[in-house]
Formats: C-alpha cells, structure tokens, sequence
C-alpha cells in the first residue's frame, strides 16, 4: 500500500514507524522542517519530501498520484483539511484520514464527506485519549480499557496483585470462581515475556493480563486479578489543555473534578467553559498547592500537560503525597517504559491511542478496529469474516481447525447482539467479528489473510 | 452636551405627552362626568410649553450622545411629573394641592401607585382613568414609547433607551433596529394588557375598572379605581386575575417578545432569573400563607393561600394592588414583604425595585468569595445561566449596590428628620425607590397624612429609583458635565 504521511510530529513519525515496519506498506512524509525529515530517514526505511502538505506541488512530489492512503497529520486542522481537498480533487486518493483538532470542526460530523470536505475519518488525537484516560478512571485498577463491538466487548490488562482471588491459582479456578461469567484470558506478560495461557498456567503477583469479557461481567472478572477498588469520586488533573479540559468536561458531571493550570489566561477561560470543576491556578508541581487542595483524598490524579517531564514529575510527585492512583501523559516510549508500573500507575501514550485508530484504515476493510498494546509489540484487532462462492480461510470452521500464528489467540466473536467466548469447539460463522489478540504483530499480515474472502490456498 | 438637541426632543416628548390627554377627555364625555374642562386647559399649557421648547431649535439635527440621553432622561421624567400634575392640580374635585398633585402624578408615571386621595369611589370618571393611565404610560418607558413612535430621534435613541429601560444588562436588542425593538416591547405590552382587561371582565369587573386594573397590573403601578382597592370586589376569580398578570408584568418583556415569537413557552423556562424570580414567589407565597394559617389570621388554609398569594405577588412585583393590606399581620411577615419589593421583578419587566438578576449576581459572587477562602488559588468566574457574568456588569451591580443603599439610607434620615416614625420612613423609603406603593405604618394605604416636606423626599425617591439611581445620581457628578 502506498501512504502518505503529512507532517512529522509526535503523531506523524510513530505512525510512520509503525507502518513502514510492515513489509507491504510504501510510505512517504511530508514536512517543512528539513532536519526533521532527515533524522526520521536516517531511522526508517521511508522517503521524505520537504515543502508545504497542503500545496498540490508537494503532494504531487510525493506520489499522490497512485497512492492508496493520505493521513493528514500536520498541526493546523485547516492544512489537514485542505490537503484532503486537494488530495480528492487533484489526485483523486482514495482514503484520506486527517487529525483534526478543534472541537469546533470535529463536533460536526456533517463537515466530512464526499460532497463536503473530503476526509474519510476525522482523528481527533485529544478526543481518543480523553475517551482512553475516562475508560480507566471507570475501570479502577485496570491498566488498559479497549472497546470493541461499539463497547459490548471490553479487553482488559490489569496487573494481578495480592488480594486477587485467582492470584496464585490456575488459570482453571476461573470457572469454578465466576460460574455464569465468560472470559477469556488472551495474554500473560510476566517480567515482560509473554506466556501462552493455558488452563494450567498460574497466575502470579505482578502479573500483567490481559482479558477478554462482556463489559456488563466486566468488574466481576476484575476481582479475580486484584483486591476490588472503591469506585473513583475525585479527580485532580493537570493541565487545562485541549485534553485536561475536555476530560474534566466529561467527567465533571459524575465525579469531583479538580482542574490545575499554570497559565491564569487559560484557567480563567477554563473555568467560564466548566461548570462543576474547581479550576486553580498554579503549579501542578507545587507540594503546597497539592496539599492545600487535599491531594491525598484524591483517587485519580491524571498529569495532561504539554510537557511529558512535567508531568512525570507532578505525577510521582502526588503519588507521594497520597493519591490513589497516578496517570501521566507521556510521549516518549523510553520515559514511559522507565515510569510505568513504578511510581507512576500508568503512563498514557497519545500516539499509541491514536494509532491504533490509524491502523484500522490502514488494514483493508475487513479490520473494524485496532488497538495498539504495549507500545505497538502487540495488537488487538477486530475483523469481520468474510465469504464469497469460494468460501473463507475460517469460516465454517472449529476453533480447533484454525491455524492461528505464533502468539495470536481468539478472544471473543460477536455474533449479531450477542457475544459468545469461543471454545475449541465453537463454529466461526460469516459475517462474525473475531476479536483476536497478536503477541507479536509482526504475524499481523498473516492473520489479516484469515479474513479474506476467496484466498483459498 | 447638545444642549439644544436635548431642548428639541423634549419639546417633541412634551407635545406627544400633550396629546395622550385627549384619552381622558373622551372618557369625560363618553361617561358625561362633565369634568373635560381641567383636561383641555392643561393639555393647552403643556402643549404650548412643547412647543415653546421646539420652536427656536426645530432645524438642529445632531446625533444624541451617551451623555445627552441620561440628561433627556432624568430632565423628561421630571418635568413630566409637574406636567402630568397639571390636570390634577386645575381640577377641583380631588382639590389636590400642588405638592400632591405633583406626588400623585409622579407616584402614577413612576408606577408607584402610592396616592394621597381617598375617596376615590366618588370622583369623575375621567379623573380616576387619568391616573391609571400615568401609571400605564410609565410602566413599559414613556421614552421608549417616544423612541417607537418618534423616528427623529434616529440611531441615538439607544442611548435613550437604556437609560430608560431597566437592569443590568442593557445591550441586548430584541431586534436590529431600536425603533422596532421599542415598538415591539409597546405591542407586547398593549397585548398584555388588552388579555388582562378582558379576564378582568371575564371575572366580574365592568369594563371601566377591567381596564383600570389592567393598567394597573401590567404596569406593576398599583392605582386603583377604589378606596379598597382590589378588596372591593372581594372576588376569588378578580384576585386570581390580577396576581397572575402582575405575575407577567414582573418577567422580562424579552422573554414574553421570544415565547411569543417561537410559540414556545419553554423559553421561559430556560432562563435562569426567571426561575429565581418564580421560586422565590412560590417560596414566599407558601411561608407566608402556612405562618398565616398557623397563627389564626385566617380561618382556613384556602384563606390564608388566597390573601397570601396576592400581597405577596402585589408587593414583589412593585405593584402595590392590595385586598386585605398586609400592615397588620402578624409578626415577620409585614416586613417580609416590605423586604421583597427590594428584589422585585426581572430585568427588562415593568416592575421597580433592584432586580432578581441584581441580587442573583450579588449572591453568586458572595458564594464564589466564600469558596475562595477555601480554595485560594481556584479561579471562579461568576456565572449566570452557565455564561461568565462580563467583569465589568459585576462591577457595575456592586456600585449599583453602593449607591442605592447609600440614597436609601440618605432619604430615610431626611423622612425622619421631617418627623416620621423609623417604621413609616424606612418602608415609605422602600416603598417610593422601588416604585411599590403601600407602606407601613402611616403609610400603609395611602400618604396623605405625611407632611409636605416628606412627600417631596418620596417623589424625588420614587424618579430616582424608575430611572434606577445612576441617572439621576450620574446629572451630580462633576464629571458628566465637564466637556
């Protein structure tokens, strides 16, 4: 597939990492900064153009003509958009993903289309963390909350800890714990080594798992892994950016929302938009201005400000102090990979999050959804069966039948409205969605075929 | 300062004044009570002083500025209280002297509807509509009524216009041009009336006195055609008439021009000082009408619900129609009432007083400094209906605030000094700077046994607070007269 990739931000090179890193994809980035360019070239296997995304010369230096895939990602939504535009018109791209920013823009789905502003899928980077960062402070002690089937089916990582029934038990205590409740189990990362789960596996302190179920069963099967959490009623965030405002947005209604900003320009305007959030002004980093606002009563304390360092500090900084549990965004794989599991809870990767959304445009349209998991090693997706007159890899089969790739497991298929755990026994139906889970996703083009229609060998 | 345009428009203003006097002479010979005479005769004097003001300045055209619309303001209201005397103090029937005749005149225009007559059932008919009709003129804005009608006064008009119309928030138009926002809010209001007089009717009134309280309900004035005032019909379905339109009178005449407009009468409902406006009457209306019962001034429940509901909608409202007064109940309760016609109605109503939105920001503001003290770095914007209250209204509410405890407190000693007991003065105060009408005390129905010095104080009271205190308080400070 040819893709073009505008803009070589944070966002923009993860996403070109990402794809370059399978072998079927050509890709392309565009940027003003020549340095940039360089750098990112020097490290991956791309080819770089230097000039302004949304002017038609430098997208037709690209390869716009013939390419599959334009994804928008500069930091003006307007050059995104207008790329697109020109994209559509000019070269007459098929798929065109752009990040838009502004709520403004985003709230508006009706903008977006074949007769109006020609993008495909409208990213919003801040909308799909905030949503991420609002799942986890519903799901207390959970490392990682996914959604699939419009939310019917959730996956799960949590690290297993003292007080969890199924801790120090086989992973066959299961059934014998939660009768009526299906789970699936599809991943075990102990030390950082993935281990297949089978029934006989025992599970161990520390654990990080990773596990399928319906999210009505969801904090049943959570307490198998760990000591129940009371329910979050407060919340302190950093940062009154576009995502520390948009999460207190969300979550002012149900929970006590604490809002720190440093710059008083943007906690006024904060507090005129906000209505029940207690929005302050300072430095999130100032130990009196946390204990004077009685962090230690706080059960979430979430580090969203633009500068991951800060947030590293602020956050380990209120773990400290007493708050429950701590979040940071955090750019930087190596900052994330040093701070997570230690002093901080768990560290928010925007570009994981957002790429994820990426990848299901990128995988052919099969894949409804994708997520990225630790750090994009491995992969969740969900793909629907396809068959044609020639039949399907899969469809029709058993479980059992089914040669999957080293380290990929089927978590759960969804059938219409229902949600069924599958067993070896379990028949694969058309038109199902299998949510598969890939410990190593390099093996991603090769499960992707299972979907295919009429690729019978 | 155009000193010659502000002459003009008053001259102007002062001609049309002269012309509603043709109203009260038809009702002098439509009911024959032989009593045209005064009418036409002060219609001549004031007519001639319009036009002895117009004439020498009929050709300047200037635009009005900021400034001359708060001197056209404060100057037209005051010489409208002595030509609106005039009729009263010729005719020889109420045989008014000058100062209650310009205290009636001033206590109808400003909707007060505080009156030195008794013995009202006997006077002319023309007479007893005139004064409804001050009250009527005053309520919505005689200005705003010059500014709909008199195109001349062209784009400055809006200066006019807010210095006339009440609260604090005075930019929004209803629609783009003024003339026609003005127009609007007279057509709403005629409206308004019109439904009024006709329930009255509906209810038991004949037409005279239907549309005498219709005036008077609607203005939130509080004249009435009778010495007992609403308590002379002593009818269940006429109370529930009035206080349901004195009810309307005090909301936003912006609100009734949109839930008109849309069809919807949900709009009322979306805004946030209507809501205050409404709970704090349901809340008075029950506390009063359970201490009522409870104490035995009424026999039965549906007693005390009927008498509480309308005192305590006739006094919130600033209208001043009573039944049974309010003076002689028990304990709290008098000055409770007296109390609520400070806050009073809605922005942009007809009502007095300092306004639900006033006193919404105000009290909103304390909460804020109150959360302050716990959270000292927290940033809490004021907010009403979900917006952030614009700094400079918040300051403009507090100085509000400022100045009008400062005049009350200033004209209350004057009442005393002239002899009036602490009771009488403070509620003849409260009564005359927020336009209500009936007291405590010696003024619990009327103000004829209030020295003359006293009742000058309450005119002055009464101008100042329609004109809601800094127009007329803006004419004293040095700065507006420098150049």
């Amino acid at each position: 597939m040819k893709i073009i990739i505008l803009g070589a931000g944070q966002v923009g090179s993860t996403a070109a990492q990402q794809l370059a890193g399978e072998q079927a994809n050509d890709v392309t980035v565009v940027d003003t900064r020549d340095e940039v360019l360089r750098d990112l070239q020097d490290r991956l296997d791309i080819r770089t153009v230097s000039g302004n995304a949304a002017h038609p010369s430098t997208l037709l230096a690209a390869g716009s003509k013939g390419a599959d895939l334009l994804v928008a990602l500069t930091s003006s939504d307007e050059v995104n958009m207008i790329a697109c535009q020109i994209a559509w018109t000019l070269f007459r791209t098929p798929t065109k993903i752009a990040r838009i920013r502004s709520g403004d823009y985003y709230g508006r789905p009706e903008l977006f289309g074949e007769n109006s502003i020609p993008v495909d899928l409208a990213i919003s980077p801040e909308q799909l963390v905030t949503d991420y960062v609002e799942r986890l402070i519903r799901y207390p002690g959970a490392l990682q909350v996914l959604e699939f089937a419009e939310g019917r089916v959730l996956l799960v990582s949590m690290r297993a800890l003292k007080g969890g029934k199924l801790v120090g038990h086989q992973l066959q205590a299961l059934r014998s714990h939660i009768p009526n409740t299906e789970v699936r189990v599809a991943a075990i990362y102990r030390g950082g080594q993935s281990i297949l789960p089978e029934g006989d596996t025992t599970i161990e302190e520390h654990d990080e798992v990773f596990f399928v179920a319906a999210r009505d069963d969801m904090r049943l099967v959570m307490k198998e892994f760990s000591a129940e959490e009371a329910g979050v009623r407060s919340v302190v965030i950093a940062g009154a950016g576009n995502i520390g405002f948009r999460l207190a947005h969300a979550l002012e209604g149900r929970l006590r929302v604490k809002l720190i900003e440093r710059n008083p320009e943007s906690s006024r305007r904060a507090a005129e938009r906000l209505h029940n959030t207690l929005v302050l002004t300072g430095n999130a980093a100032d130990e009196d201005l946390l204990l004077e606002e009685n962090i230690d009563d706080a059960d979430v304390f979430v580090a969203v400000t633009n500068a991951e360092e800060a947030n590293i500090l602020s956050a380990m900084l209120a773990k400290r102090l007493g708050a429950r549990r701590v979040m940071a965004l955090i750019n930087k794989q190596s900052y994330a990979d040093l701070m997570e599991g230690g002093q901080i809870d768990i560290a928010i990767s925007p570009q994981t999050i957002t790429i994820g959304a990426l990848l299901e445009h990128v995988r052919r349209g099969d894949v409804v959804r994708v997520h990225s998991l630790r750090r994009g090693a491995a992969e969740a997706i969900e793909a629907i069966v396809h068959a044609d007159e020639r039949g399907s890899p899969i469809a029709g089969k058993r479980v059992d039948e089914i040669t999957l790739a080293e380290g990929a497991t089927i978590g759960a298929v969804v059938r219409g409205s229902e949600v069924i755990m599958p067993h070896h026994d379990t028949v694969i139906e058309a038109e199902d969605h299998v949510i598969l889970f890939l410990t190593d996703r390099r093996h991603v083009g090769e499960v992707g075929r299972l979907f295919q229609a009429g690729t019978h060998e | 300062m155009n000193l010659a345009m502000v002459q003009r428009i008053l001259g102007l203003m002062l001609l049309m004044f002269s012309l509603t006097l043709l109203v009260p002479i038809a009702v002098s010979f439509g009911f024959a009570d032989d009593h045209h005479q005064p009418f036409l005769s002060a219609m001549a004097i004031v007519a001639g002083v319009g036009v002895l003001l117009w004439l020498p300045v009929r050709n300047v055209r200037r635009d009005l500025r900021l400034r001359d619309g708060f001197l056209i303001a404060a100057v037209f209201w005051t010489c409208l209280g002595f030509a609106g005397a005039v009729p009263l103090y010729l005719s020889d029937l109420p045989g008014l002297s000058f100062t209650d005749a310009v205290f009636e005149a001033v206590s109808g225009l400003t909707t007060s509807g505080a009156t030195v007559i008794v013995g009202l059932d006997d006077l002319p008919k023309s007479i007893l509509f005139y004064r409804q009709q001050l009250q009527w003129l005053g309520g919505m804005g005689i200005i705003v009524l010059a500014v709909a009608l008199l195109p001349v006064l062209g784009i400055g008009g809006m200066s006019l216009y807010k210095a006339e119309t009440p609260g604090p928030i005075k930019d929004q138009k209803l629609t783009p041009r003024i003339t026609q926002t003005a127009k609007a809010m007279w057509a709403i209001y005629a409206l308004l009336t019109a439904a009024c007089a006709a329930s009255f009717w509906l209810a038991g009134m004949d037409g005279f006195d239907a549309i005498g309280h219709a005036f008077s309900a609607l203005s939130t004035g509080g004249f009435s055609t009778r010495d007992a005032s609403l308590g002379h019909f002593d009818s269940v379905a006429i109370e529930i008439v009035a206080t349901v339109f004195m009810f309307l009178g005090g909301v936003n005449f912006a609100l009734h021009f949109y839930a008109l407009r849309k069809r919807e009468p949900g709009v009322y409902w979306q805004d946030t000082e209507f809501k205050a406006y409404f709970w704090i009457v349901a809340s008075v209306v029950a506390f009063a009408t359970v201490y009522l019962w409870l104490d035995g001034e009424y026999p039965t429940f549906g007693e005390s619900l009927r008498h509480a509901s309308l005192q305590v909608v006739s006094m919130q409202t600033s209208t001043g129609l009573l039944t049974t007064g309010f003076a002689d109940w028990p304990g709290a309760l008098p000055p409770l009432l007296m109390a609520l016609t400070l806050i009073c109605g809605c922005a942009g109503s007809t009502a007095g007083g300092m306004k639900v939105i006033r006193w919404l920001i105000v009290f909103r503001q304390g909460v804020c400094e109150l959360k302050q003290l716990v959270h000292p770095s927290a940033e809490l914007p004021v907010k009403i209906a979900g917006r952030p209250v614009p700094q400079r209204v918040l300051n403009a509410v507090a100085g509000f605030f400022a100045m009008y405890f400062i005049i009350f407190a200033a004209l209350m000693f004057l009442l005393m000094i002239f002899g009036l007991d602490q009771v009488t003065a403070w509620s003849a105060i409260a009564t005359s700077i927020n336009n209500t009408g009936p007291g405590l005390g010696d003024v619990a129905w009327n103000f004829r046994d209030v020295p003359d010095s006293a009742k000058w104080v309450c005119l002055i009271a009464m101008l100042v607070g329609r004109l809601e205190i800094f127009t007329f308080v803006l004419l004293l400070t040095p700065a507006f007269w420098e150049r």
